[in-house]
């Protein structure tokens, strides 16, 4: 097994199998660490620009991924979506939420470096999934122009591609083969992305799982009673 | 009609000397940990002053409680969609600044300095940083005994409708100390503010605590207690707060606090509320009308119909006890000397306080203000503190009550005054103020020689019906079967370790 089968035919089911097992494990066994892990009390100075630009910025992103490329290309077409309108919409939706979430990433990463006390309130993997993050975004952004390049050709074959083989990882048909013909630029990002998904129950992206939605519909006031019911 | 039990506070603000006895062993007990160096669950304020954190009081700068938007209660930060929206960053944080930074001393640098011409000092070391700071600006209780200008003191927001420039001539000068602790509200809006329903209400006692497992630190409960008394631990990225002490509670004594105040300001009792008319009463219309409101929410524990209803709620008949010997229902309902702070936040808080007597006694005593009818004791008017401060403090601004309840503390005390020094009981006095010669003896019982056993009530929680086996329990909170109190053997943790350990100068001290 050559090392590019082994990045992109086993370690998608390593980061995976960390991911999952790893916040099961998290959360059964130190839910007390499980949380935002907010530094807005130390330092509230440009974290409603930054932070909200990042958040939105990146759970777009996140979302875009997943539908781009986990939708079936057959169901794109029934729906009548056309290749380039795909790579289009991608392209765009891209740059703006990528752009967003560079802007606040950048404005937290020098927070979080610079800022006497968020600095030394952090921890190391805070430090580092911030950075790992951004150098992720900025990889996934450097892909645009390529991207603009095949749209110019009229070639949509590398993002059909990538989610084929995005597609083959998640039906356990992985086939590392599919990405031959992509640009290096998209493989990398690939391991970059990859790499988050292994790390993150270790670090304080955990609390994603917690969006509390469930805020809404919830009464008040919350009461809780020791009697035996 | 719903019938649950709260354990509640009184704190006679006419005796409390100022002492901070009660901050220092709360914060010995509760907060001496990384992450809330700078949190005090129990805080004395000088006032008037903007206190901890700066214009806690001021609810345009920190939306804290709640509002009526179109007759309909809601937090005054905004509706659930609006938290969820604000999440990334909670507009209406406060920051470590707004408290003040925590900070230590180079203590050991005064041992360990060689020899110089110049005194070694022990210069500050911020907490968080761990690095020297320059100059301490700001404290947990910088403007102690009226510390710093009048012109900052004075942005108390309780001086609103107050003219304050007569205040700020050292001849009109007033000061009353002012202790705080978490109100474990009826209506809390931090409980409402939770986006992941970790705080929660007790149903047994009514103590309001923070799940420290199911909280992920959202913040929402920081700024939307409008008495601020949610701390973030920035250490664990937890909500904190005063736990009313539920340990010692629920084995029958007193809080920390309660029990070292040195001047014995500090009543816990139980009082009994109808809590299917929580939400009727914090809606009121006119937000003076909210103390009488929430003094109606209270049941009568001498009533047949409430003590059918608790004994059906399954509350025990020890509690029902202890609710009809209450010190609690004696000042708020029987004797309305005692008044909930800042009842316009609408949060129906349980911490009541006693307003204080202020008397300018040398100018009584030369014969330039007025007295009462036994040419002694000084009327309700001319004290130093105006009333209508005690009343943006205590009623929404409305001042009968709180003269009313001056007045009867004066009157005891002129009462007494008949007994002990004239040798003739002289009933004028409270005959004025509507109180019996019974209620002010009672007054003088609870108010002046405060018994222990009448400053605390406490019925303890009953374990034995809530666990299968309590004996089983014993010796539970060394050894658990969790890691709940371990912090396992491995050095190595894949997850993020605990750091334990406050900041402390890092130059150790010599051993002697």
């Amino acid at each position: 097994m050559n090392l590019h089968n082994f990045l992109y035919g086993v370690y998608p089911y390593i980061a995976l199998s960390v991911f999952l097992l790893g916040s099961l494990l998290r959360f059964d066994r130190e839910q007390y660490t499980w949380k935002s892990d907010s530094s807005q009390l130390l330092s509230k100075a440009n974290m409603r620009l930054g932070s909200n630009l990042f958040h939105v910025g990146i759970i777009a992103i996140f979302f875009g991924h997943a539908v781009g490329l986990l939708t079936p290309h057959s169901w794109f077409q029934s729906l009548g979506v056309s290749d380039m309108a795909h790579q289009m919409v991608a392209i765009w939706a891209g740059s703006i939420f990528g752009v967003m979430c560079l802007i606040g990433g950048v404005i937290l990463w020098i927070r979080r470096m610079f800022n006497a006390r968020v600095s030394a309130a952090s921890r190391g993997s805070d430090k580092f999934i911030l950075t790992w993050l951004l150098i992720t975004l900025i990889i996934g952004l450097s892909t645009i122009p390529v991207s603009i390049g095949h749209a110019n050709h009229g070639n949509p074959g590398v993002m059909i591609a990538l989610a084929e083989w995005v597609q083959s990882i998640v039906y356990f048909r992985p086939n590392p083969a599919l990405l031959d013909s992509v640009d290096t630029i998209f493989k990398v990002h690939l391991f970059f992305g990859m790499t988050v998904f292994l790390v993150f129950p270790f670090t304080r992206m955990v609390h994603v799982w917690s969006a509390p939605f469930g805020y809404v519909s919830r009464p008040y006031q919350v009461v809780r009673t020791k009697r035996k019911l | 009609m719903k019938v649950r039990a709260q354990f509640a506070f009184v704190f006679n603000l006419d005796k409390c000397i100022g002492c901070h006895t009660c901050s220092v062993t709360c914060k010995n007990v509760w907060t001496n940990r990384k992450g809330v160096e700078y949190a005090w669950f129990n805080n004395v304020e000088s006032k008037p002053g903007v206190g901890y954190p700066k214009q806690w009081e001021n609810q345009d700068i920190w939306n804290g409680g709640w509002e009526l938007k179109n007759g309909k209660l809601e937090l005054k930060s905004g509706s659930r969609t609006n938290k969820l929206l604000n999440i990334f960053a909670n507009p209406d944080m406060p920051e470590i600044d707004d408290y003040y930074e925590p900070f230590t001393y180079n203590y050991a640098h005064l041992k360990n300095a060689p020899l110089s011409e110049a005194t070694p000092t022990a210069r500050p070391i911020s907490q968080i940083t761990g690095e020297s700071m320059e100059k301490i600006t700001w404290g947990p209780n910088w403007e102690d005994d009226l510390a710093g200008e009048y012109s900052k003191r004075s942005k108390d927001k309780n001086m609103d409708n107050i003219q304050k420039e007569m205040y700020g001539q050292f001849e009109n000068t007033f000061h009353m100390y002012l202790p705080r602790i978490c109100n474990h509200c009826l209506n809390a809006s931090c409980v409402a503010a939770c986006p992941s329903g970790s705080i929660y209400k007790r149903e047994e006692d009514g103590i309001v605590l923070v799940d420290q497992d199911k909280c992920r630190g959202w913040r929402m409960c920081v700024s939307s207690c409008p008495y601020k008394k949610v701390f973030y631990n920035w250490e664990s990225g937890k909500a904190e707060k005063c736990v009313g002490c539920y340990p010692r509670v629920e084995s029958g004594m007193p809080t920390v606090c309660s029990e070292s105040c040195v001047g014995r300001i500090r009543y816990n009792g139980i009082m009994l509320y109808d809590a299917d008319r929580i939400e009727e009463f914090a809606s009121m219309e006119d937000t003076q009308d909210l103390y009488e409101a929430q003094r109606s929410i209270f049941l009568d524990p001498n009533d047949p119909e409430v003590i059918k209803a608790a004994r059906a709620e399954g509350i025990n008949e020890d509690w029902l006890d202890a609710a009809r010997k209450s010190p609690i229902w004696k000042m708020v309902m029987d004797w309305k000397i005692a008044f909930p702070i800042h009842p316009e936040f609408r949060t129906l808080p349980m911490v009541w306080y006693v307003p204080p007597l202020s008397p300018v006694q040398s100018q009584i005593d030369q014969g330039n203000l007025p007295v009462g009818p036994d040419g002694a004791i000084p009327v309700a008017g001319a004290m130093r503190l105006p009333v209508q401060y005690l009343a943006n403090l205590l009623t929404a601004g409305k001042e009968a009550p709180i003269e009313s309840a001056l007045n009867k503390l004066i009157a005891m005390r002129s009462y007494q005054r008949s007994i002990h020094v004239e040798g003739v009981v002289d009933t004028r006095a409270i005959d004025a103020a509507g109180l019996s010669e019974d209620q002010a003896k009672e007054m003088y019982r609870y108010l002046a020689i405060a018994n222990y056993e009448d400053r605390f009530v406490i019925p303890t929680g009953h374990t034995e019906e809530t666990l299968d086996d309590s004996f089983g329990f014993q010796g539970q909170n060394g050894f658990t079967f969790g890691n709940d109190t371990s912090h396992g053997v491995s050095k190595i943790t894949l997850f993020p370790r605990r750091r334990k350990d406050t900041v402390e100068p890092k130059e150790e001290a010599p051993n002697s």
